[in-house]
C-alpha cells in the first residue's frame, strides 16, 4: 500500500485554508443522522467530542475513568504553546513551525506542524473564552513564559497545573453537550477492538468494567484519541491506567503504526528510590528556567558525597559541572529534552551521579534564590517544590532537588494522514495517539496544543469530508461482523482467566520495563535491540502460559484490565525494537550509539532515513512490514541541530 | 516497618461488607500509601486471594481518582491526595484503618471504589460558559485584574476527589459545587449565565442526595488542594441574588 499523506498542493501557509475549502461539508439537517465514537477524554477526546456534538453529530464519548476529568492530559504542568507574539520578541506562525520542525529532528511533516503552529493562537482564545483562568500580569493581560528549547516566551500557563486547567475546560464542554443530549458519556468502559464493515471502521467493542458486559457501539466514524503508549516501560509519569490497548487492537485491525521507537525520555523527574516503586513523578521542564543542573566536577568528589562525608552545599563552585550551560552556552539549561536526557546520563555514566543508586544530577535553585528572593521563587514554583518535598522529604528551597530523566511522552502511533484518518478508512487517532506533529522528539508546552488543536481546530472540518460521502444510514448493530469481535473478545477474557499461572500481571510488566529501559531507552544499540527481542519473545510466551489472573469477569477486577493490557504492550515492546533496529541514525529521542558525531551528539541520515516507519501487522508472530512514507522539507533547511 | 491494616472489604455495590484484617511488614518510609497497597496486593494475588480494590490513576495528586478514608480522614493524615501521602507519616506497628468514600450519593461499587458521577452531573447542570468552538473574541480583549484570576484559579483547582463530602457529617458537596460556581462568577467570562448557572447547580447537588451544609468547615480542613470555604459563601451570595431576581423562573 503507498501511504498516501493527502498534504495538500500549494504554499505552505495557504495548504490549511485551501483544504478546508476543498474539503466536503455534510448538510446539517443530516449532521443529526451520523454517529460518532469519541474514545478517550483527555484533551483531544473531550475538545473533538464536544465540538463534534455543538456541529451537530451525535457523539458516544467513552473512557475507562469514572469521570472525562481524570484522563492524564490533567497531569500536565508547564504550560501551552501559541504564537500569539503577545510579547513583542519576534514570535511568528513560521517561528514556533520552525522551531517544532526543527526541534523534532527533522522527522515530522511540515504541512502538519505549520497548520499546527496556525490554530495555536485559536487555542488560546478559545480557552479563555471557558473560563480557563490563565496567569495574568497587573495590567489584566495574559502572561507568558519560555520554555524547554525555545528562545521566545511563547508559553500560556495556569500556575503548575496548565493541563488541569485545558482539560476541565474541554470537560466543561464537554458537559455542556452531554447537558443537551448530544453527548452520550460512556464512563468506566474500555474499548476492546474495532469493528470493521466492508473495510471501513463501524463501530467499537467495550468492556463495562463494573459489571464485565462485553457491548457494541456502532457509528459512521471512530475517533481514538487514548493518549500515549509509555507505560510499556512500566515506569514513567504516565498515570498508572494510561495504555496502548485501544492503538494496539486498531492496529491488528490494519491501522499502521508509525515511528514506534519515538519516545521521548524528560529530563526532569524525580529519580527512583526504591523496587516498590510504581511510577516515575515529572518535575515541570519551567523549573529549568531558573533552575541550574550540575554534577559535581570529579568522579572522587561524587563519591563522598554518595557515602555522606560530604553536603551538597559545601561543595565549592570550582568543584561543580554545569555542564549543560558548559556545553551548550548559548542554551545552557534550556536544551531540548533528549539532549538534556542524554547529557544527564552520561554524566551519571561516568560516576558523577548524586544519589544512592548514581542515578541522578542536581537542579539548584541557590543562584535564583539568591537572584530574585525566596518568595518570588515560590509564586513561580511553590505547588513544585512542595511536592517534591512530599515525595522525597527535602526542602528544594535548603537544598538542590535531585532530577533523573524518565520515560514522559511518545511521539509514534497510529499513522494518520492530513487528515488524521489511518490506514483504516472511517478510523481516526488524534492527539498523542497518533504520530504526526513532534517528529522524533517533542517541545516542551507543545504536548496540550496538539491534543486541542485536533479537537477543536482540525477534526471538526476532516471529518465531514469523510462523512459527506458516506451515507446517513442507521449501521445494523447486528451485523456479523459486530456479533464476530464481541465474539472474540470474549474468547480473550476467557483464555486469560483460563490460564491460572503462577506469575502475577506486575511481574510481566516490570520485567518487559526492564528489558525496554535498558535497550530500547535513551541510547539504543543493535546488539543490545536484537538481545531484547529474543528477551520480549520468550516473555510472550510466558505470560500467555503462566499469568495468574484471579476472579472473574462479571465484576469490577483490575486484574484483568491490566493483563489485557500488559498482553498488548508486549506486543507493542516488539514492534519499538523492531523500529529502532531498522532506523539505522540517530535523530531526536531515538539514539543509537552506532550514528553519534564526534562530540556525542545525534546523527542523523537524511539521505537514508527521511521518512516515516509506518508497520503494518501481518499476523500472529509474523514480523510486521515496513512501509515508508518520504518527508519533503520545501520551507526548512535541515540542518544538524545545534543548541551550542 | 509492621503495620496492620483493617480494610473495608465488599464484593459489589450489593454486598454488606466489612472489614478484613491484613499484617503487613517489609514497609519502607519512602514507599507511597498507594505503593504499600500494591505491596500488599501482590501478596494477596500470592496467596490466590482476591486484590483490594481502589480508584486510582496519575499518582501525582492531580486526577482526583484516588479516594481513601484512612483512620477516621479523607486521604489520611495530612492535608494532600492519598497517592502523595507516604509511609513515613505512619508508625511502625501502627493500625491502619482504611474505608471507602461515605455518602449516599457515593455508592460503593466494590472494597473502596466509589461511584462519583454525581459530580459530573453537577457540573452538567451548569459548570460551564456556553460558548461553542471557534468565534470567540481573541484571548486578550477579554483583560481580567490580577487578583481576581488568581482568586478564580485558587477555585479552580478543585480536583474532583470527593474528600469534602467524605469528609462533612452531613455529606455536603458545597465546596466541590461553589469552587465551580465561585471560579466562573468571578470572572467576566462566566457573568451572562452567572444566575441560571448558581440556580441549577444548586438544584442538582440536592437532587443527587448530597446534604446541607452547617458551616463546620470540616471539607476546608481536609480539602487536598487547599480550597477555601469562603467560595461557599460567594455561592451562597450568588445563589439568593439568583432566586430574588432570576429571569428563569
Amino acid at each position: 500500500m503507498i501511504l498516501d499523506s493527502k498534504i495538500p498542493a500549494g504554499p505552505l501557509a495557504e495548504k490549511w485554508t485551501k483544504h478546508k475549502f476543498n474539503s466536503k461539508l455534510v448538510n446539517p439537517a443530516n449532521k443529526r443522522k451520523y454517529e460518532v465514537i469519541v474514545v478517550g477524554t483527555g484533551l483531544a477526546g473531550a475538545s473533538a467530542a464536544a465540538s463534534l456534538a455543538e456541529l451537530g453529530y451525535n457523539v458516544k464519548a467513552f473512557t475507562f475513568h469514572d469521570s472525562p476529568r481524570r484522563a492524564h492530559s490533567i497531569a500536565a504542568q508547564g504550560g501551552i504553546n501559541a504564537a500569539k507574539n503577545y510579547q513583542n520578541d519576534g514570535d511568528s506562525v513560521f517561528r514556533l513551525f520552525y522551531d517544532t520542525v526543527k526541534g523534532g529532528d527533522y522527522r515530522a511533516r511540515e504541512a502538519n506542524v505549520y497548520r499546527l503552529a496556525e490554530v495555536s493562537v485559536k487555542i488560546i482564545d478559545q480557552c479563555v473564552a471557558q473560563g480557563v483562568p490563565f496567569a495574568r500580569e497587573y495590567g489584566g493581560l495574559l502572561s507568558n513564559r519560555s520554555f524547554g528549547g525555545a528562545q521566545v516566551s511563547r508559553t500560556f500557563y495556569a500556575r503548575g497545573q496548565t493541563g488541569q486547567q485545558l482539560l476541565l475546560g474541554a470537560y466543561s464542554a464537554l458537559s455542556r453537550q452531554v447537558a443537551n443530549g448530544k453527548v452520550k458519556l460512556y464512563p468506566r468502559s474500555e474499548m476492546m477492538d474495532v469493528v470493521m464493515i466492508d473495510g471501513q471502521a463501524r463501530g467499537i467493542v467495550t468492556r463495562n468494567l463494573i459489571t464485565g458486559a462485553v457491548e457494541t457501539h456502532t457509528a459512521h466514524a471512530v475517533l481514538l484519541c487514548t493518549g500515549g503508549y509509555g507505560n510499556v516501560f512500566f515506569l514513567s509519569t504516565n498515570a498508572m491506567g494510561s495504555n496502548v490497548t485501544a492503538a494496539w487492537r486498531a492496529h491488528k485491525r490494519g491501522a499502521y503504526f508509525a515511528n514506534p521507537c519515538f519516545t521521548q525520555i524528560h529530563p526532569t523527574c524525580i529519580p527512583v528510590s526504591g523496587d516498590h516503586q510504581s511510577k516515575l513523578t515529572l518535575m515541570s521542564e519551567s523549573l529549568r528556567n531558573d533552575g541550574r543542573v550540575w554534577v559535581p566536577a570529579t568522579k572522587e568528589t561524587a563519591e563522598k558525597l554518595r557515602k555522606g562525608e560530604i553536603k551538597v552545599n559545601d561543595i565549592k563552585e570550582e568543584d561543580r559541572d554545569y555542564f549543560l550551560e558548559r556545553k551548550y552556552p548559548s542554551f545552557g539549561n534550556l536544551v531540548p529534552r533528549d539532549v538534556a536526557s542524554r547529557n544527564a546520563k552520561y554524566v551519571c555514566d561516568e560516576g558523577r551521579g548524586v544519589n544512592e543508586t548514581g542515578e541522578a544530577v542536581f537542579l539548584d535553585f541557590r543562584d535564583a534564590i539568591k537572584r530574585d528572593t525566596k518568595a518570588i521563587i515560590a509564586s513561580k514554583y511553590g505547588n513544585l517544590f512542595d511536592m517534591y518535598k512530599q515525595i522525597t522529604g527535602e526542602d528544594p528551597y535548603q537544598v538542590p532537588m535531585m532530577i533523573y530523566p524518565a520515560v514522559h511522552y511518545t511521539m509514534g502511533g497510529l499513522w494518520v494522514d492530513y487528515n488524521l484518518m489511518t490506514t483504516i478508512p472511517g478510523l481516526y487517532a488524534l492527539g498523542e495517539a497518533n504520530f504526526s506533529d513532534h517528529g522524533a522528539n517533542r517541545l516542551g508546552a507543545s504536548a496540550l496544543m496538539q491534543g486541542l488543536a485536533d479537537g477543536y481546530f482540525v477534526i471538526p472540518y476532516t471529518i465531514g469530508d469523510y462523512l459527506a460521502q458516506t451515507l446517513p444510514k442507521p449501521i445494523d448493530a447486528n451485523h456479523p461482523e459486530f456479533i464476530k469481535a464481541a465474539e472474540e473478545v470474549k474468547n480473550r477474557i476467557s483464555q486469560l482467566l483460563k490460564i491460572k499461572g503462577k506469575k502475577s500481571v506486575d511481574y510481566f510488566h516490570k520485567i518487559l520495563g526492564k528489558i525496554m529501559w535498558n535497550e530500547c531507552g535513551m541510547a539504543r544499540s543493535a546488539e543490545g535491540l536484537k538481545k531484547a527481542k529474543a528477551e520480549i519473545k520468550e516473555l510472550k510466551r510466558d505470560f500467555w502460559a503462566d499469568v495468574k489472573v484471579l476472579g472473574t469477569n462479571e465484576e469490577l477486577n483490575l486484574t484483568l484490565e491490566k493483563a489485557h493490557r500488559v498482553a498488548d504492550f508486549i506486543e507493542l515492546g516488539e514492534l519499538m525494537i523492531d523500529d529502532a533496529l531498522s532506523r539505522e541514525e540517530s535523530c531526536g529521542g531515538h539514539f543509537r550509539e552506532e550514528y553519534q558525531t564526534p562530540e556525542g551528539e545525534a546523527l542523523r541520515d537524511d539521505e537514508n532515513f527521511a521518512y516515516v516507519a509506518a508497520w503494518k501487522y501481518m499476523g500472529e508472530n509474523q514480523e510486521e512490514e515496513l512501509h515508508k512514507e518520504p518527508l519533503v522539507f520545501e520551507n526548512v533547511k535541515l540542518t544538524q541541530r545545534s543548541y551550542k | 516497618m509492621q503495620l496492620t491494616l483493617k480494610i473495608w472489604r465488599q464484593k459489589n455495590a450489593s454486598d454488606k461488607g466489612g472489614f478484613a484484617t491484613y499484617p503487613v511488614d517489609h514497609v519502607s518510609k519512602d514507599m507511597s500509601f498507594l505503593e504499600m497497597l500494591d505491596v500488599l496486593n501482590e501478596e494477596l494475588t500470592e496467596k490466590g486471594q482476591d486484590p483490594v480494590h481502589f480508584d486510582h490513576d496519575c499518582r501525582e495528586g492531580i486526577c482526583g481518582s484516588c479516594s481513601l478514608y484512612i483512620n477516621g480522614k479523607p486521604h489520611g493524615p495530612l492535608q494532600t491526595t492519598t497517592c502523595q501521602l507516604h509511609m513515613r507519616s505512619f508508625n511502625d506497628g501502627e493500625t491502619v484503618t482504611i474505608e471507602p468514600w461515605r455518602a449516599k450519593a457515593f455508592p460503593v461499587l466494590k472494597d473502596l471504589v466509589v461511584d462519583r458521577y454525581a459530580f459530573d452531573r453537577i457540573i452538567q447542570a451548569g459548570g460551564y460558559v456556553s460558548v461553542g468552538t471557534g468565534g470567540v473574541p481573541d484571548a486578550n480583549e477579554i483583560p481580567i485584574p490580577k487578583t481576581i484570576a488568581d482568586l478564580a484559579m485558587d477555585a479552580a483547582q478543585c480536583i474532583g476527589c470527593g474528600a469534602c463530602v467524605a469528609a462533612c457529617k452531613n455529606a455536603s458537596a458545597m465546596l466541590f459545587t461553589s469552587a465551580k460556581v465561585s471560579q466562573l462568577a468571578l470572572l467576566p467570562q462566566g457573568q451572562v449565565e452567572r444566575k441560571t448557572r448558581a440556580e441549577k447547580m444548586v438544584a442538582q447537588m440536592d437532587a443527587e442526595g448530597f446534604g446541607a451544609c452547617t458551616n463546620t468547615g470540616a471539607c476546608e480542613a481536609e480539602c487536598p488542594k487547599g480550597i477555601s470555604i469562603t467560595n461557599i459563601a460567594r455561592m451562597n451570595r450568588e445563589y439568593f441574588s439568583a432566586v430574588v431576581s432570576s429571569e428563569n423562573l
